[in-house]
């Protein structure tokens, strides 16, 4: 061993994919949980009501409903808490005022979708992967939003973490998407030390109280935040404001917000696209899929191997911002892209999107509430 | 953990009625497995919206590699604790798959090739009806071969509330002997380790 370094302390759990979704979040610093129980996410709810009383400051609220249980995130962001929030489909309908306010207001938040199944109350105990564009577009007016997927039970715990760090790097709500199969397989999954990751925790100003500019523009985008109550006032308001925080229509300044609530976003593309390249190198025909599915395409694409046919499997863990250019390398390098989904088609749109005629795109879809096995990959996989 | 015979997808799956227990079943059989020996395990679940009274069924698949796809393909062995889910799940086994039934619930079987025991009556003269997965957990400790006992009873001490794990472990023994008794001939191993 090189001098200097040490054994790491790993702990070996059996856990939920919610479960790991707590822990991840633990680790990452969360001190706040508010929501309301909602199956498939209710052991987040669950296991964070027993695991917070318990922390130096943490708090569990369970709310009248989801609306209020964002409400409460956000207020607790504001005073300078890691809050994080659980929901599934019916719920995250309704908490999508409460995100378009904390894009504006620059709030750092993690949200936990559980995909189910079907519009409304649908079936709440199957899985789907239904809710993609409305993490991207549920709330009303131009905004930009990170959402994450993960697709087994210890890159929830993973993608946790990175869903508060870029939360609190980039001052924005993060919606990390699962699904019921992911939520609800138990694996063994190795809890790291935290010494071992790297914990990104929101700035705080260390210029004079009276000097402070909540949303004043800079280099990154991203002004510093202190927790309310130290000593620096400021307005947080949903109407577009100026650097000050107060209401403004005047056109300059409306656009200088906009643009930079973009930037803040798109200036750190290269370090918010997560994809997962599996046997792609020397790929003819790429699977495209994110969340449960991408395991059974792992499995397919193994199989399609197996019988002499060059596949690959791209899975995304970034889906918003899109991540273009790992996709369009896969575009330009392969005959044909498969994007299997549990849905009518809401990520092979974004593909089809930046195609541009250089590949044929099929598609592969299931809303029955049951998940895509890996034999239905495998058929449309020889079908090409 | 060497002397773990090596399993390429090893596929079970517990089903049975909600409040019967399935779930506990099978975290405690995947916790087993995968901490204390070492295999690569998820158990995943399915059950209807009611708490109690529908359909429940827990899927475990144990693999020496990583795995990949999640849920079952086809079964290598299917516990059945009710006549519903033995009616509806029998297609899924494997030809060479193994069928394991609580005869005192299931009455009828769709092959005479099967192992049976009356989880529920035995449960009963454990002195809690509630037992009812843990005597099958003895059984299918003695069934799986690969599965050591000490590595089930440690699992089921950790998973279970202190205040019932006597009561547990006495149904596991008489599960586990029950089924030593009747069925010594249960696979040494495995046709595919």
């Amino acid at each position: 061993m090189a001098a200097g370094s040490r054994k790491s302390k790993t702990i070996e759990i059996f856990a939920l994919g919610n479960e790991a979704v707590v822990e991840g979040a633990l680790i990452a610093g969360c001190t706040f949980y508010a929501g309301y129980p909602i199956t498939p996410s209710t052991e987040i709810a669950e296991e964070m009501a027993s695991r917070l009383p318990h922390l130096r400051g943490g708090v569990f609220i369970q709310m009248e409903d989801e609306i209020a249980g964002l409400g409460a995130v956000i207020g607790a962001s504001l005073a300078g808490r890691k809050a994080m929030t659980a929901t599934s489909g019916p719920g995250f309908s309704l908490m999508q005022e409460h995100i378009g306010y904390a894009c504006l207001t620059e709030v750092p938040l993690v949200l936990v979708n559980v995909m189910r199944a079907g519009p409304s109350t649908g079936m709440p105990t199957n899985p789907a992967q239904g809710d993609v564009q409305q993490a991207r577009w549920g709330t009303h007016g131009d905004h930009p939003i990170i959402v994450l997927s993960a697709s087994d039970v210890q890159e929830c715990l993973r993608m946790t973490v990175t869903a508060f760090n870029y939360a609190e790097k980039y001052r924005t709500p993060v919606i990390l998407l699962l699904d019921e199969v992911t939520a609800h397989t138990r694996e063994k999954i190795s809890l790291p030390d935290p010494e071992d990751i790297n914990i990104y925790t929101r700035l705080t100003p260390s210029m004079p109280p009276e000097w402070y500019m909540p949303y004043e523009d800079n280099m990154r985008g991203v002004a510093s935040m202190p927790p309310l109550g130290s000593g620096y006032r400021y307005h947080v308001t949903g109407l577009i404001h100026d650097d000050h925080g107060y209401p403004t229509s005047n056109p300059m300044e409306v656009e200088q917000i906009m643009y930079r609530l973009f930037r803040k976003i798109d200036q750190f593309f290269y370090d918010i696209q997560m994809v997962d390249e599996i046997l792609c190198q020397d790929a003819e025909i790429c699977v495209i899929a994110y969340g449960c599915v991408a395991r059974s395409a792992e499995l397919a694409v193994q199989q399609a191997r197996e019988q002499g046919v060059r596949a690959g499997l791209l899975k995304l863990k970034t889906l918003f911002p899109f991540p273009r250019p790992a996709v369009e390398k896969m575009l330009r390098q392969c005959s044909s892209i498969l994007v299997p989904e549990m849905n009518m088609g809401q990520m092979s749109r974004e593909i089809k999107r930046v195609n541009n005629g250089q590949s044929k795109i099929l598609t592969l879809n299931r809303v029955d509430g049951q998940i895509i096995t890996p034999g239905q990959i495998l058929i449309k996989i020889l079908k090409g | 953990m060497s002397n773990d015979p090596h399993l390429d997808r090893f596929e079970v799956r517990l089903s049975g009625l909600g409040g019967q227990g399935i779930l506990t079943l099978g975290r405690i059989m995947g916790q087993a497995l995968a901490l204390d020996h070492g295999y690569a395990v998820t158990q995943t679940q399915s059950y209807g919206p009611e708490a109690r009274g529908g359909a429940s069924r827990c899927d475990l698949v144990i693999s020496t590699g990583r795995i990949s796809y999640p849920k079952t393909i086809s079964l290598d062995l299917l516990v059945a604790l009710s006549q519903e889910a033995c009616n509806k799940y029998f297609s899924d086994l494997k030809p060479d798959g193994f069928l394991l039934v609580d005869t005192s619930l299931v009455s009828q079987t769709p092959t005479n090739i099967y192992w049976g025991l009356p989880f529920t009556t035995m449960a009963q003269k454990v002195g809690l009806v509630q037992t009812t997965n843990i005597v099958a957990l003895g059984a299918l400790t003695h069934f799986i071969s690969f599965m050591r006992a000490t590595s089930v009873r440690k699992s089921l001490r950790e998973i279970l509330p202190r205040k019932i794990v006597d009561i547990n472990l006495k149904a596991f023994n008489a599960g586990f002997n029950r089924a030593k008794k009747e069925y010594p001939e249960a696979p040494e191993k495995w046709k595919f380790s």
